[in-house]
């Protein structure tokens, strides 16, 4: 009889001189071997979920070894959507970069965007107008409803509720049409620039904005109905992917993935950045740590940043958008055309681009993954030397086997999107 | 609905040649509607999903997107099919054909219409009312299970394989509980043949939905199971196992698949209408309570063509109610996980469709015993008996006392992380030693 036993024992990627083997698990014909588990009589099947598969949210691949249907050990290979960010910003001036971090997280696109703006406007010692700092907070909270979205409907649709997913869908083509009313496009926002944003908030924003945020408590609710009571929902989620407050933290986690395990640390509040202490909200804490935890503190978060944006329209000033620093923002299209000063001042800034004093900075803003780190670096040229970024689905997605290990095939796909990765960033 | 004064009307009896003919009429139409509607099934299904989530559905093809089950037909008739490498050919290509063989015959025996009076004699509608017509129905709907555990063994995928595994241990769980649910209809009944469970039915004066509450809502669970629909879709779960058994298959293979769900599920309906919502026949109206009692005669109201068409009106609602139930739950509720299946199966339906069998087998013995004659109030004590059975049980299936997290499965996860721990550190170790495998 024939037997095929799958020998994984070395870095499956990579063959033995280094190159890459077109076939990464690779049959062998011969016994099985003695560390297959002998106690039930039977072996443990090795499965492939990805990289293209329904429910790794992009390209993520993991590899299972399933006894029965027990994961036994899961070994997440990552890489497939490698686009080399952080090198490509070290060959484009500050302001190019911008572009960059929207592709990191397309589902939160503008909280990077910002992220990165702060680090460097903290390099260069600029303090945006309040009226920037408002609008800022504006577009963080609504990306980060709008992430809490994705996670919402991809969460359900890998459970099987499919009508969660097109509910919330229709919930962000709303969010999108706002990203483009501002800033032209959909998902690539490249909305903030050094000291400013690309262009103040256009006529009539803010009234979209507000009927969406009268109408968007609906679906939150119907969505609520749908599943908080659910007994197959309760049953699906609750004591599945738990990991301890201690593990937790250990592993780095951050975001709603930390706080449901009940450590409440949310950088709006710990390290508050943009006056975000003078809000008045609330951080959802869970308990147990488990994916039904996660899934309730994502929810409240959603009505949370309600509180906020509603809070920020308030109180949102008039004003300039932009800083009065001419080291970095262009002078007016009319003033550039007709005035011959400040033509030779656009002319500087563009071709030349934004200069940076010598030093590093380091920024992190609570994005609606977890803790966005962005570190950047200056030889008092016009480009980074070096920028990092601190992504919190990268170290999120660390924590997976040690959540999924001795649960079942079905709660792995469960864990995997409860933890909200998104590929672009953990490749980046 | 008592019967009236044993009237008899003699209508003469079909000749060999006439049994032959009509026979095949019944076989041909019953066919080609089973088809249609199984086509017309799939664009149902997408209408009332787009309609539960705001959507518009398909509505491109033919007026309104009727035409689509045709489109979708064709191209599927059109594609490219694919072999894997490495499957087993020719269980490959059986598995299909056992799948959807099962899922068309199963209504062979289903009565669909009060019989229709010709020139030539006294027609049945229903194709073949064998004697032991639950006994076929139940083997054939469990021959279906072969095709998709056949379908993902020999396609040598994983994601197959796991599916066939799932398709099977679940189907035979909850083959029990359907079993034993559809035991309580034969007390009442005393015979297996479907027509007589129609009959019988209409003598009572009440749908077995009634008298029999417990049990229908324990067939009802496990026909779901057994259709594969969501929330038991386990063996075709999409996020999990793309699309678990047939994912190797492709063009009119994965077709039949397709088709197979929908006709299981259209016979499922049909068949709980039979068995449950009394069959063809009109609530409220005495005359359409026909029985045939052999060589052409029946008891009861008069056979007429225009009873005929009613009744089979009246049958395609009530299918239509149940395939409507179907479809929006499909679409409204999570799925469940292996082990949940299992535990609902094994630890729930089973015990409860036992207990449910002997209380009903009980009553009706006592009703027999004081003389209780076989009609309204007969039929009212049993409801009784059965809603207070009903209200039980879904106390038990309250939400958080049956579905539970893994945390049930405590010890295994702690197992397997143990070995998990240990194979690690044995690979620390070989590859410290130096001897890896390559």
């Amino acid at each position: 009889m024939r037997k095929v036993v799958y020998e994984v024992s070395r870095s499956p990627e990579l063959g033995a001189g280094g190159g890459l083997v077109h076939a990464p698990i690779q049959p062998v014909e011969g016994e099985a071997l003695p560390e297959v588990d002998g106690e039930i009589g039977g072996g443990t099947m090795l499965i492939n979920i990805g990289p293209q598969h329904p429910a790794t949210h992009g390209v993520l691949r993991l590899v299972i070894e399933l006894d029965g249907e027990t994961v036994i050990r899961c070994t997440p290979h990552i890489g497939y959507l490698h686009s080399s960010f952080e090198k490509l910003g070290e060959y484009r001036t500050w302001n190019q970069v911008i572009p960059l971090t929207d592709r990191m997280d397309y589902l939160a696109p503008l909280i990077y965007n910002c992220a990165y703006a702060m680090a460097v406007e903290k390099l260069m010692g600029i303090e945006v107008t309040e009226r920037c700092k408002v609008v800022r907070v504006i577009l963080m909270e609504m990306d980060r409803i709008f992430s809490h979205l994705l996670w919402l409907g991809t969460t359900a649709i890998d459970l099987g509720a499919f009508t969660v997913f097109l509910y919330t869908f229709q919930e962000r083509e709303r969010i999108y049409t706002l990203h483009e009313n501002y800033t032209g496009a959909r998902i690539t926002t490249s909305a903030t620039r050094i000291g400013g944003m690309m262009a103040d908030l256009p006529a009539g924003w803010i009234e979209e904005l507000e009927e969406f945020m009268d109408t968007f408590p609906r679906t939150l609710d119907e969505v609520d109905t749908l599943l908080t009571n659910n007994s197959i929902w309760v049953g699906r989620t609750q004591d599945v992917g738990t990991i301890s407050a201690e593990d937790a933290v250990n592993f780095g986690l951050s975001g709603a993935n930390l706080r449901a395990s009940g450590v409440s640390y949310d950088i709006r509040k710990d390290r508050p950045y943009y006056d975000y202490e003078t809000y008045d909200f609330d951080v959802p804490v869970g308990e147990h740590g488990d994916i039904y935890d996660r899934y309730l503190c994502r929810m409240e978060e959603m009505r949370q940043s309600l509180r906020i944006l509603r809070q920020a329209i308030d109180r949102l000033p008039d004003g300039p958008i932009n800083v009065d620093d001419p080291r970095v923002i262009l002078p007016s299209k009319t003033a550039a055309m007709n005035d011959m000063e400040s033509m030779i001042h656009h002319f500087k800034v563009v071709m030349e681009g934004v200069k940076a004093p010598v030093g590093e900075s380091w920024f992190s803003v609570e994005s609606s993954k977890g803790e966005l780190g962005m570190y950047v670096v200056s030889d008092g040229g016009s480009k980074p030397v070096r920028w990092h970024v601190r992504g919190p689905s990268f170290i999120n997605i660390a924590a997976l086997p040690h959540m999924i290990e001795g649960a079942l095939l079905s709660d792995v796909i469960a864990v995997n999107a409860s933890l909200d990765i998104v590929l672009g960033e953990i490749d980046r | 609905m008592m019967l009236q004064a044993e009237t008899v009307h003699q209508v003469g009896e079909l000749s060999a040649t006439g049994f032959v003919v009509a026979s095949t009429i019944k076989i041909l139409a019953a066919f080609s509607l089973v088809m249609v509607t199984v086509a017309m099934l799939t664009l149902l299904e997408r209408k009332i999903s787009a309609w539960m989530q705001d959507r518009l559905g398909p509505n491109r093809v033919g007026p309104g997107g009727l035409l689509q089950p045709a489109a979708d037909g064709l191209k599927n008739i059109l594609k490219e099919e694919t072999n894997p490498a490495e499957s087993h050919r020719i269980f490959f290509n059986l598995a299909p054909m056992l799948s959807i063989i099962p899922a068309l015959v199963t209504f062979a025996v289903i009565p669909f219409a009060a019989p229709l009076p010709t020139q030539w004699g006294l027609v049945e509608m229903v194709i073949a009312d064998v004697p032991v017509g639950v006994l076929f129905l139940l083997a054939f709907s469990s021959l279906g299970v072969y095709g998709i555990v056949i379908a993902g063994w020999s396609s040598s995928n994983k994601y197959a394989l796991l599916g066939g595994l799932r398709a099977g241990a679940q189907m035979i769980s909850y083959e029990i509980a359907l079993g034993l649910s559809l035991l309580s209809v034969f007390f009442l009944v005393g015979n297996v043949r479907l027509t007589e469970v129609v009959t019988m039915q209409q003598e009572l004066g009440l749908w077995f939905a009634l008298p029999l509450a417990a049990s229908f809502i324990l067939f009802w669970i496990s026909v779901f199971a057994e259709t594969n629909r969501l929330p038991f879709d386990l063996p075709e779960a999409e996020s999990e196992l793309v699309t678990g058994y047939h994912t190797e298959y492709s063009s009119m293979k994965f077709s039949m698949f397709f088709i197979a769900e929908y006709a299981h599920v259209l016979t499922a309906s049909a068949l709980m209408a039979t068995l449950f919502l009394g069959g063809w026949d009109i609530p409220g109206w005495a005359g359409d309570n026909i029985r045939v009692i052999g060589d052409g005669t029946v008891v009861g109201g008069e056979p007429a063509w225009w009873i005929t068409l009613l009744t089979f009106l009246a049958f395609l609602l009530k299918t239509a109610f149940f395939i409507l139930v179907f479809m929006v739950v499909r679409w409204t509720v999570p799925r469940f996980r292996y082990d949940q299946v299992m535990d609902l199966g094994w630890k729930i339906m089973l015990p409860v469709a036992l207990a449910v069998v002997v209380i009903t087998a009980g009553t009706i013995l006592t009703l027999d015993e004081l003389g209780v004659e076989y009609g309204l109030v007969y039929g009212l004590i049993l409801t009784v008996v059965n809603l207070a059975m009903l209200a039980a049980f879904l106390l038990i299936l309250d939400r958080g006392r049956v579905l539970a997290g893994t945390g049930s499965l405590t010890e295994k996860r702690r197992e397997a992380q143990e070995k998990a721990r240990l194979r690690r550190r044995e690979e620390a170790m070989t590859t410290s030693t130096g001897s890896t495998a390559d």
